[in-house]
């Protein structure tokens, strides 16, 4: 690549979080049986016509504030007109000349640079079905539950210059979008989606190459590879002293290739026109105001502030913040045992762990943050040791009982008292003069097998740093 | 047909729906003497695609049954709705094979409100194949012949509503005016037809044609009765974006606060007088207009500048909506589906070249290439301009005057078959319709007399504000009361 310079832009689709359709009041629920989510209006009946979705409206407008753009208190449904079988109207209601957010920018870090990236536009639009082609009885079926689903398109300008930067870009939209709530940001569903326009160009040239649309890139390793792909085989495209082809290709994940699709010349003519059926979207400045007051503070803002505040490493506070509500229970945890960096140990090893076993997120057990406040600061003040507190976890996570009670009533808090643990110190001693002698003698790593000989004991609850102080004191 | 049928279908909707309300009347008798009157005259007009027949009668029976219920202003009253509106459980074809046989499941709102009141529903009226044309020979499945002459058209696109109307098979219909399919049919038919303010009738149900144009509106044989069926179906429907959350007036009360024409600023455009109008329009307009005077009304000169250019934006915003609003009917989900298509491409092609007819196939091409890139400027955008200056213009004559009069249509019903190879010709009957369209305003045609040449119906077009639909049809009723209407036309072969 010494030689050219790749441009890419990327245009992302992301499905609004609403019970409803955007222009009925069907439910958009993903996985139910073909056709149940289905009304006339999003089957294209004749004589129907859409009502927009006002949450939809909100939704757009927010995530059009979160990446700077200038929200339009007038914006205009347009039909984009083309015949496909999963596409009952003929057309999908979209905007065109004047969509509900522009000239937006986000910023991103790669490799320490970072590199501002403009966002040409935002606007609504309806999603269309699902063709399924059946081999066995050699036909195509439709089904219409997605037909009708409200998306946002997020258009970038052709800012970035690798793989790299365009998966941190959409890294970075993914994180808003989730955190702002306004799409779950679920990849494998299709509720948040990326086409890719790539191009290069000799480095130092001003005008742009011509460029290829990616298509079917449905996670961020699929997006770095096909991105990645596609500069190379331009490049030898070029070098081969041959010219790369205005067209729409596939990337086949199988094989890591990007296929031809269809050209330039069987390119459709959309022949947009303001949908008469729908008034111009206006938004009063209230609500505006009012959604803008409302933003929650995006993950980038986030992450600074959790590294400047709690004095997280960039990697610690980037896990944290990847999920605004995994972010919003560290901060609580922390506000009650004031540990920021033991939190987010916990947090990291204990909490993701039994995570990742059940498949669920933090909104959805049983435990609050502020046990998990409480188990690090009765850790911290030796109440239990970190191993207990290890053990529990589950249990508690399933529970949600608080770690200080649910200890007490188990018997688990740690032993404390210096003759208590001295007793057990003795016996040990006492049951294995052998080991005694060959620790004496210079094996003092037996250290821990005394140690296990007492814990088990006193069931692991003697506190370990007395029992090394009483060892190490008695076997002298 | 009994005298008594006889004498039952010349009443009135007002009058009809009195007598039914006081039991003088059964449901069952009513609706009988129309379907009487429909076995008598369908053959020879073909006014409905769907006559539902004796199931209504069963409906008037579960009527009489449950007895008169003040609180349904149409109780027993039997009407007809244009086949463009969803009727659930009817079948629905715009006039058109592309639809074949589909029943939809879901009435338009207008339909749903007439069932509301307690109206009986008799049948579905043919129209111009999704409502383009002028004559209702664009039917895919006959031409409707006008009741006063058989030989003529009845004018179109709501042919079948006006015919059915004028021959006396029920007591008002619905039908849908995108460029003057109310108006004209009414004119020649001489019946009265409204259309309302764009928005004020929700299009719920209707099977769009031009969808910033459409409007649903009755047709009836008095103004009054146009006054009674406004108030059903007028009204704010959350499932039309475009329907207006406006309160609705009290027509009927409008109606009766006016007794004369006193203090009426009558505004008569200059664009509607000029060249191009048979002398005995002409004559029966100005009589109307002389009678108004009469009433106390002063006749106040204005001018419709841009009246010209209206056919040309007129024929680029509907066809270019009609060729998007028509893409549904592919033959994937429902109606009329090719045979044994090779692949994609040939299910849709066949399907649509079998299924719609020739003007419909014309003005979806013609719309395609307005909106096409390279065009969409010139054309499309152009005529949304043009579009902003005829309302303009309606706005300032509006502002010196009360109501605008001119002929709504330039001739008397013609002879079937005269000008369909001619489109450009049938085009130019539309011309003192279809600027209203554009502009989104209301506007009524009263019978005015009968031509002294034809012996046809002659219409006189009265033009109002926005949603002063009340004002309109108390002047309306006013003059039409004093120059008389023709009642139910005879269904037979013209002298
Ligand atoms: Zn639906």
């Amino acid at each position: 690549m010494a030689l050219y310079e790749a441009v890419i832009g990327l245009e992302v689709h992301a499905q609004l979080r609403t019970r409803s359709k955007l222009f009925c009041s069907c439910s958009t629920a993903f996985g139910a049986a073909p056709n149940t989510n289905v009304c006339e209006v999003c089957s294209g009946m004749p004589g129907v016509l859409p009502v927009p979705n006002a949450r939809a409206v909100e939704y757009a407008a927010r995530m059009g504030m979160a990446v700077n753009c200038t929200v339009n208190p007038v914006s205009v449904f347009a039909r984009k007109n083309y015949f496909y079988p999963d596409l009952p109207k003929g057309y999908q209601i979209s905007q065109f000349e004047t969509p509900i957010c522009e000239h937006g920018h986000l910023d991103i870090t790669v490799n320490g640079q970072t590199r501002r990236i403009g966002i040409t536009r935002i606007h609504m639009e309806d999603d269309a079905g699902k063709n399924i082609h059946s081999a066995g009885d050699n036909a195509s079926y439709v089904d219409l539950n997605r037909s009708g689903v409200p998306l946002i398109e997020i258009v970038s300008e052709p800012d970035m210059r690798s793989a790299e930067e365009a998966v941190a870009y959409l890294k970075a939209l993914h994180a808003i979008v989730v955190y702002l709530g306004v799409c779950d940001g679920n990849m494998e569903e299709g509720s948040f989606r990326c086409d890719a326009n790539v191009s290069i160009r000799p480095k130092g040239q001003q005008e742009f190459g011509t460029r290829a649309e990616l298509k079917n890139l449905n996670s961020f390793r699929n997006v770095q590879r096909a991105i990645e792909y596609e500069i190379a085989r331009q490049q030898d495209v070029l070098e081969d002293g041959d010219a790369v082809v205005q067209e729409t290709r596939l990337y086949d994940a199988v094989k890591n290739v990007t296929v031809s699709m269809r050209g330039k010349e069987e390119a459709h003519d959309y022949r947009y026109f303001p949908d008469p059926d729908l008034m111009p979207v206006r938004i009063a400045a209230e609500d505006l105001a009012r959604w803008r007051a409302d933003l929650p503070e995006l993950p980038q803002a986030r992450r600074a502030r959790l590294m400047e505040q709690h004095g997280l490493s960039e990697q610690d506070a980037e896990v944290l913040t990847a999920d605004r509500a995994l972010a919003d229970f560290f901060e609580a945890a922390t506000a009650v045992c004031g540990q920021p960096k033991k939190v987010s140990n916990m947090m990291q090893g204990a909490l993701l762990r039994e995570l990742n076993q059940r498949a669920v997120t933090v909104d959805a057990i049983a435990m609050r943050p502020e046990a998990l406040g409480e188990l690090v600061r009765i850790v911290e003040a030796g109440l239990i040791s970190a191993k207990i507190a290890n053990d529990i976890f589950g249990e508690l996570l399933e529970s949600g009982a608080m770690p200080e009670a649910f200890v007490k009533e188990r018997g688990l808090v740690q032993i404390s008292d210096t003759s208590a643990i001295e007793t057990a110190v003795d016996e040990a001693i006492a049951e294995n003069p052998a080991e005694v002698e060959a620790y004496k003698g210079g094996k003092t790593k037996l250290i821990s097998f005394f140690m296990g000989q007492i814990m088990r004991k006193t069931k692991g609850k003697a506190n370990p740093a007395l029992v090394t102080e009483l060892l190490q004191k008695k076997l002298g | 047909m009994s005298d008594t049928s006889t004498a039952i279908v010349s009443l009135s909707l007002a009058d009809v729906r009195d007598r039914l309300a006081r039991r003088e009347l059964t449901a069952e008798q009513v609706t009988a003497a129309c379907l009487d009157r429909i076995a008598a005259t369908e053959p020879a007009i073909a006014a409905l695609l769907t006559n539902r027949g004796e199931a209504v009668l069963a409906e008037a029976r579960a009527l009489d049954g449950a007895g008169p219920d003040p609180a349904k202003p149409l109780w027993g009253v039997p009407l007809t709705v244009k086949d463009a509106l969803t009727t659930a459980g009817t079948r629905t074809t715009c006039g058109s094979r592309i639809l074949g046989d589909f029943t939809p499941h879901y009435d338009a709102f207008a339909v749903a409100r007439l069932r509301e009141a307690g109206a009986v529903i008799l049948g579905k009226t043919n129209m111009d194949e999704f409502a383009m044309g002028s004559s209702t020979e664009n039917s895919a499945f006959a031409p409707t012949r006008n009741p006063w002459n058989v030989a003529r058209v009845p004018g179109g696109s709501s042919g079948g509503s006006a015919a059915s109307v004028a021959a006396g098979q029920c007591f008002g219909s619905l039908g849908t005016d995108t460029g003057g399919s109310i108006r004209q049919p009414a004119s020649l038919c001489g019946c009265v037809g409204l259309k309302p303010t764009y928005g004020r009738v929700s299009r719920f149900g209707l099977v769009a044609y031009g969808s910033s144009l459409d409007q649903i509106g009755p047709l009836t044989r008095t103004v009054e009765d146009a006054a009674l069926l406004l108030s059903v179906i007028a009204g704010h429907d959350p499932r039309d974006a475009t329907s207006a959350a406006l309160p609705v007036d009290d027509y009927m009360g409008a109606l009766a606060a006016r007794k004369d024409l006193s203090g009426v600023r009558i505004g008569v455009p200059r664009e509607f007088r000029g060249e191009g109008i048979d002398p005995e329009v002409s004559a029966a307009c100005q009589a109307a207009l002389d009678k108004a005077q009469e009433l106390g009304a002063s006749i106040v000169d204005v001018e419709l500048p841009h009246t010209p250019y209206s056919i040309a934006a007129y024929y680029i915003i509907a066809p270019a909506e009609a060729s998007s609003n028509l893409a549904r009917f592919d033959g994937v989900r429902y109606g009329r589906r090719a045979e044994s298509p090779r692949d994609l491409a040939d299910l849709y092609v066949r399907s649509r070249a079998e299924g719609f007819g020739d003007e419909v196939q014309r003005r979806i091409m013609l719309g395609t290439y307005v909106l096409s890139s390279g065009y969409y400027d010139a054309y499309y955008r152009k005529a949304a301009q043009v579009r902003r200056l005829i309302r303009e213009d309606y706005e300032k004559a509006l502002a010196r005057c009360d109501v605008l009069c001119g002929p709504a249509s330039p001739v008397t019903a013609w002879g079937l078959g005269e000008l369909t190879s001619d489109p450009l010709k049938m085009y130019m009957m539309d011309v003192f319709t279809l600027s209203l369209n554009l502009a989104g305003l209301p506007g009524l045609c009263i019978p005015v007399g009968m031509g002294g040449r034809s012996g046809m119906p002659v219409g006189l077009q009265m033009l109002g504000r926005a949603f002063g639909e009340g004002d309109l049809l108390a002047a309306a009723n006013v003059l039409s009361g004093a120059l008389g209407v023709p009642g139910v036309a005879p269904a037979c072969e013209g002298a």
